[in-house]
Parts: C-alpha cells; structure tokens; sequence
C-alpha cells in the first residue's frame, strides 16, 4: 500500500497523505478513528475536510502534526509526505521541526488552546525563539508586528495581556498570529470559527484568506459547517466514520454530489434559495460505533439507496469525473440503482 | 392573531460591584401571537438568553410588563407564582449537557413537572413519561437510565420532553440546536415543528443560524446589545433588512452555495459587539455601523412602524 514512488507526476504535492489509519487503546476496546485516509494538498490552495463530530477529521490533522499521543493512539499505517519528506516517521525526524514551522495549526477553542499564564506577545514570540533562533526582544517585536498583520487594534499593548483579557474573536486572531509566525507553507485550521459569532466569524475567515493571498501557503480546514466549505474551499473531502467518502472540487460536491451522505448532509441544512425551499431532511439514525468498524460501507445503515453489497464490502473510490471520487457502490459500472438525486457519469475506475 | 404574550418595555439589570451595571435587556417591547413562532436572533451578548429567561419568570424584571394572555404577571416570581405558571409556560435550555441533573433518572427528570403540578398516581406517571419518550424518539425503557449515557441530540430530545410532557401553552426555545451536528439538528428541528403542529404551541425561538430561523420561524426578531433592531416577518427580514445591523447579520451568514460565496463582498463591519457595562447613550450599534450619523451617537431611535412594509425598525435611517 505505502508506495511513494510517484515521480511521474508533474507537480508533486505540498502535502500528500496516503493510506492513513490511526487506532486508539481505549477501556472499551480499540476505536479505529481513522481507517486509511488519502488526501493531497497543492500550494496556495483551501482543502476543506468536512463531516459530523467523530468522523476522524480532527484526528487526521493532529496525527501529522504530531499531537496524538502515543500510547494510547497509534498510527497504524500510511505516509505523509511534506515536500517530499516523510512526516510521520517519528524517528527519523524530530516532529517539532515540522510542527510550527512547516505547518501551522489554529484550534476551535481559542480560551483553553492558549496558555493562560503567559502573555499573548510571549506566547507568539515563542515559536519564533524556538524555530527561527530569534532573541527574545526581536521575537517579542516581531509577535507585535504579527498582531497588527492580524488586525488587532493597540498591538502594542495587547501583546502585554493575557488571553483572559481577550474576547474570543480576539483570541482567534491572535492564534493566526501565532500559527503564521514562522511562515508555515500549510496553514490547519481546525474548526476555527465554531464558537465564534457569524460577524466574526466572517472577519476570522477574510483574514484567513488575505493571509493566504500574501503568503501562498495552503490551507486545511476542518468543518462541519458548509457555508464556511463554500466560501472558503477550492477542494472539499467529505468524511464519514473514519474514511473520505467523497472528493472533489468544491463546484462538484455541492452542485453534483455523488455520494448519498454528502446528498443527506445538504438536504439535512437550511437553504435559503427562494427557489429551492423544501423540507428538512434529516440523517436518521446515527454514526457506527468505531469499536468494531463495519465491514462494509460505514454509511449504510442511515443511507436511503444502500443496497446488499453496501454492508458487507467496503467501495473503493470510484472515478465519478477526472478529479472527482466517491465511495459508493451505486457508481459501480455494474450497479443498476441510479438515484436520480446524485450525479453519475461514465463511471468505471 | 390575539397576542398569547407580550413583553412591552421588559428590561432586566444586573448590578455589579461599583455602580456598575449590566444593561442586558433595555426596554424590549415584543408580542407573541397564539401559535406562532417568533425567532429571536443576534450575536452572542446580546441578551436574548436573557429576555427568554425573564419572560417566563426566571428572572425578576428590573422594569417593564410581561403579559399572559392579557394578564400581567408578577415583577417577581414567588414560589405560588411558579406553581400557578410552569404549566403553562416552559423553557428549552440550550446546554443539554449541563440542563439535566446527573443524579436523576431520565423518567425523573421527565416526570418531574407533572409530580409537582398535577396529581397523577405512580402508575400513570409512568405511563405518561413513557409516552412522551417515544414522542420525542425515545424508549420507554430508557426511564431508568441517567443523563450521562444519552448523546446530546438524545439529550435535547429529553428536554423537550421535560418542557412539553406539561403540554404548555407557550414555550421559550433557547438555542436548542447549536450543540448538535447538522444531521441532527434537523432531526430536533422537525420533531419540534410536528409537536408545534399537534399540540397548537407558540414559540419564542431563540437561535444564532439565521438560515434555521428564517426557516422554522413566521416572524423574525433581531437583538443587538440589550435592545430590538428590527421585527418582522421572518422571510422579508431576512430576504430585505432594513436595519444596517440585520443586513451585516444576514450579510455575513455563509450560504451552502460556493458561486453565491465567491461573489460575496467581504465584510463590511469591523470590531466586535460591546460590553452591554454602562452603555453610551444613542443608538448601541452607532459606533460598529456603516451608516451612523450625528444624532446616532445622542439619541436612542425608538421601535417605529414603517408604514410601507409591514416592518418595526429602530433606526434614525427611518425617521
């Protein structure tokens, strides 16, 4: 599985993952979080993972910067490859050098992801001490400067506060700053603007994409939320209990969804097209239990087209357009079930 | 449309060390027609857990009437108040987590109103909470479990059924399905609309998802630090604000619609919502508008009724 000898391809990718399967020990049982993920992200581009809570995203994300922790999580299979290099592999390259400054992260709770006894400027300095090799003078200059790149009104004195004195919106902020600080060519934005208000949140994300357009980097974010996918995404890869079920260009996953769970999570959400006013749908039913992961389509039991074979083999990706997969075994050239509501096409892998 | 309940100049202070003040809710006048659903919408701080809460007696009123069917209810509430009241008026918390007692059973906590309201025996006690467990998509069985072996789109459900097993008249919806994933946030949204549409409720529904508003509510109403901007019917509201504030609302809230997002201008306000701590005089959004003028910043615009659309708006813009 783990080949990564691709050198026929023109661009490599700033990031491409392969194959990625993490499991934790847990009291229950083993849960496998994640079960084989593949995903690539290209330079100056927003890839979005979206999905309902416990569907793996964020375990993905943390699991190539390094923050599981192992014991109990282990990473059971797959590569990471940043630049070409492998970043999974722990013992050969020391994680912090990636983490920070290869790759910046910002969390969705901004009050308990800062450290509350350290000033905002000494926390934004810190990475900078640590990576860059600055003096703390020039590191704490430098986190002010980063602040007013952030928008954050009296820099100066802000740098000196603490997060208590912040608002949430301002915390967020301040968490760009500090994940940009080393000029991180990936940006990971985990639920940035959950728990922020929607005029925030519309500030948080103009800034998110004003910092891509100066810096170039990329970016990864995870939602649940798809408004945010639309505005934010050029790529979207749709999870569901542990595995990417559908991938594609932005366009495709919301005005051609080819796999039902990304159909029932659109159907599941307001619209507020005049034209397209209908009832809301709901998923019934809820996510499998990962303790024993199904066998075959994880989706089955909620999915309203699932079909024998649906639960007991798992649908490998099926090529709905050139870059457009999804998992579902309706898109088999064999299948005879063409639910009117997805998109198909000339569908063989 | 008979008004079931309304709140005319309901203002409710929090005091503060050093004559500091919280001005949570200023002077909010708002009717609630017999079955209708009024949505109640604005960024976090800006009081709407708070008028909900002092609707229906969970706070004293620091000024201002709260009528009932006509009837004006008590400033504060004494327990022979509550006792005369809770079954007809009932609150939907939003933290589904921190809303149950973990030391209660489900059918406790479920049956808990009716113990205390009517005199139903044991027996019909179960019978009734039983009923409702599978009203709101519950087990039956599910009665002796206790709160922390439920999800939160379970829990919820265990809410609503603690706030209708009463079967109240009017019922205050405090963000009931901004704690839950999408999928089942439709889930509680239809189940709420079905109970709406069997037992004849009305409903103040208090959410921050404009889209969900919009769709689950007839009219529509906008708070902002303490105070009404805007009243409406909920798809005029929404489709043509009026109010500068209600159109940055609506116009930073994401569609699910990526040509519509990529057209979209990026945001035109800056700053963040104040602290409602001794406010300035004026209008509260003066100093974050687009369109603030002079007297902005002096005089407080009251809630007038436009006369050509069927709209209340407190802006100078409309004077």
């Amino acid at each position: 599985m783990n080949d990564i000898k691709k050198t026929d391809e023109p661009t490599p990718a700033l990031l491409e993952v392969k194959d990625l399967a993490v499991e934790f020990d847990t009291y229950g049982g083993v849960v496998k979080a994640v079960r084989g993920v593949d995903f690539k992200v290209e330079q100056g581009k927003t890839l979005a993972i979206v999905g309902e809570s416990g569907c793996g995203k964020s375990v993905t994300v943390q699991s190539i910067m390094g923050l599981i922790p192992m014991p109990p999580g282990r990473i059971t299979s797959g590569t990471a490859l940043l630049r070409g290099r492998e970043a999974l592999a722990r013992d050969t390259i020391d994680g912090k050098k990636i983490r920070g400054a290869e790759i910046g992260m910002i969390f969705q709770d901004p009050m308990t992801s800062l450290n509350p006894t350290m000033t905002i400027g000494d926390q934004i300095a810190e990475p900078l001490q640590v990576h860059k090799g600055h003096s703390y003078r020039r590191a704490f200059d430098e986190a002010i400067r980063l602040l007013e790149l952030s928008k954050i009104p009296e820099a100066g004195k802000r740098a000196k506060q603490y997060p208590f004195e912040f608002s949430g919106g301002m915390l967020q902020r301040a968490m760009i700053a500090m994940a940009i600080s080393c000029k991180p060519s990936i940006l990971i934005a985990d639920e940035p603007t959950t728990a922020l208000d929607v005029t925030i949140q519309a500030q948080i994300l103009d800034l998110m994409q004003d910092m891509q357009q100066e810096t170039g980097m990329a970016i990864v974010l995870i939602t649940h939320d798809l408004g945010v996918v639309a505005r934010m995404a050029d790529e979207v890869a749709v999870m569901y209990a542990g595995k990417i079920v559908e991938h594609g260009a932005v366009r495709d996953i919301f005005y051609r969804s080819a796999h039902p769970y990304t159909l029932g999570l659109k159907e599941a959400m307001p619209t507020n097209d005049p034209n397209k006013q209908r009832e809301l749908k709901p998923i019934e039913g809820s996510p499998p239990d990962l303790f024993s992961a199904p066998a075959g389509c994880g989706y089955c039991a909620r999915c309203p087209f699932a079909m024998q074979i649906c639960d007991t083999r798992y649908p490998d990706g099926f090529f709905v357009e050139k870059q457009h997969s999804s998992c579902c075994w309706l898109h088999h050239k064999d299948s005879t079930r063409r639910p009117e509501e997805l998109y198909f096409k000339g569908n063989d892998l | 449309m008979t008004d079931l309940v309304e709140a005319i100049n309901l203002t409710r202070y929090f005091d503060l060390s050093r004559n500091q003040r919280v001005h949570a809710v200023e002077k909010v006048s708002l009717s609630v027609g017999e079955k209708e659903i009024v949505g109640l919408v604005g960024e976090s701080g800006s009081g709407k857990t708070t008028f909900g809460k002092t609707l229906v007696g969970l706070h004293a009123k620091s000024s201002g009437i709260a009528k009932f069917r006509g009837e004006t209810l008590p400033q504060k509430y004494r327990p022979a108040d509550f006792q005369r009241l809770a079954p007809k008026m009932q609150m939907i918390f939003q933290d589904p987590y921190s809303s149950l007692n973990p030391r209660m059973t489900i059918g406790e906590i479920i049956g808990e109103g009716l113990k205390l309201h009517t005199s139903v025996s044991a027996d019909s006690l179960r019978e009734r909470v039983a009923e409702w467990l599978e009203q709101v998509g519950l087990k039956a069985d599910h009665m002796s479990r206790y709160p922390h072996e439920f999800s939160g789109g379970q829990r919820q459900r265990i809410g609503i059924a603690r706030a209708l097993i009463l079967e109240p008249e009017f019922v205050v919806c405090d963000e009931p399905i901004s704690a839950l994933d999408v999928s089942v946030q439709a889930q509680v949204i239809n189940l709420l609309g079905e109970l709406k549409e069997r037992m004849g409720l009305t409903l103040l529904f208090i959410a921050h998802d404009l889209s969900m508003v919009r769709y689950v509510s007839d009219r529509m109403a906008v708070m902002y630090l303490g105070s009404l901007m805007e009243v409406g019917k909920a798809d005029q509201v929404y489709f043509s604000p009026k109010h500068p504030y209600t159109e940055v609302l609506i116009g930073s809230n994401p569609e699910a619609d990526p040509e519509l997002e990529q057209k979209r201008p990026s945001t035109t306000i800056q700053g963040e919502i104040p602290s409602p701590v001794n406010v300035p005089p004026g209008c509260r959004f003066s100093n974050r508008c687009p369109k603030a003028m002079d007297q902005c910043h002096e005089v407080t615009p009251e809630l007038i009724n436009l006369t050509d659309v069927d709209r209340q708006v407190a802006c100078h813009l409309y004077n």
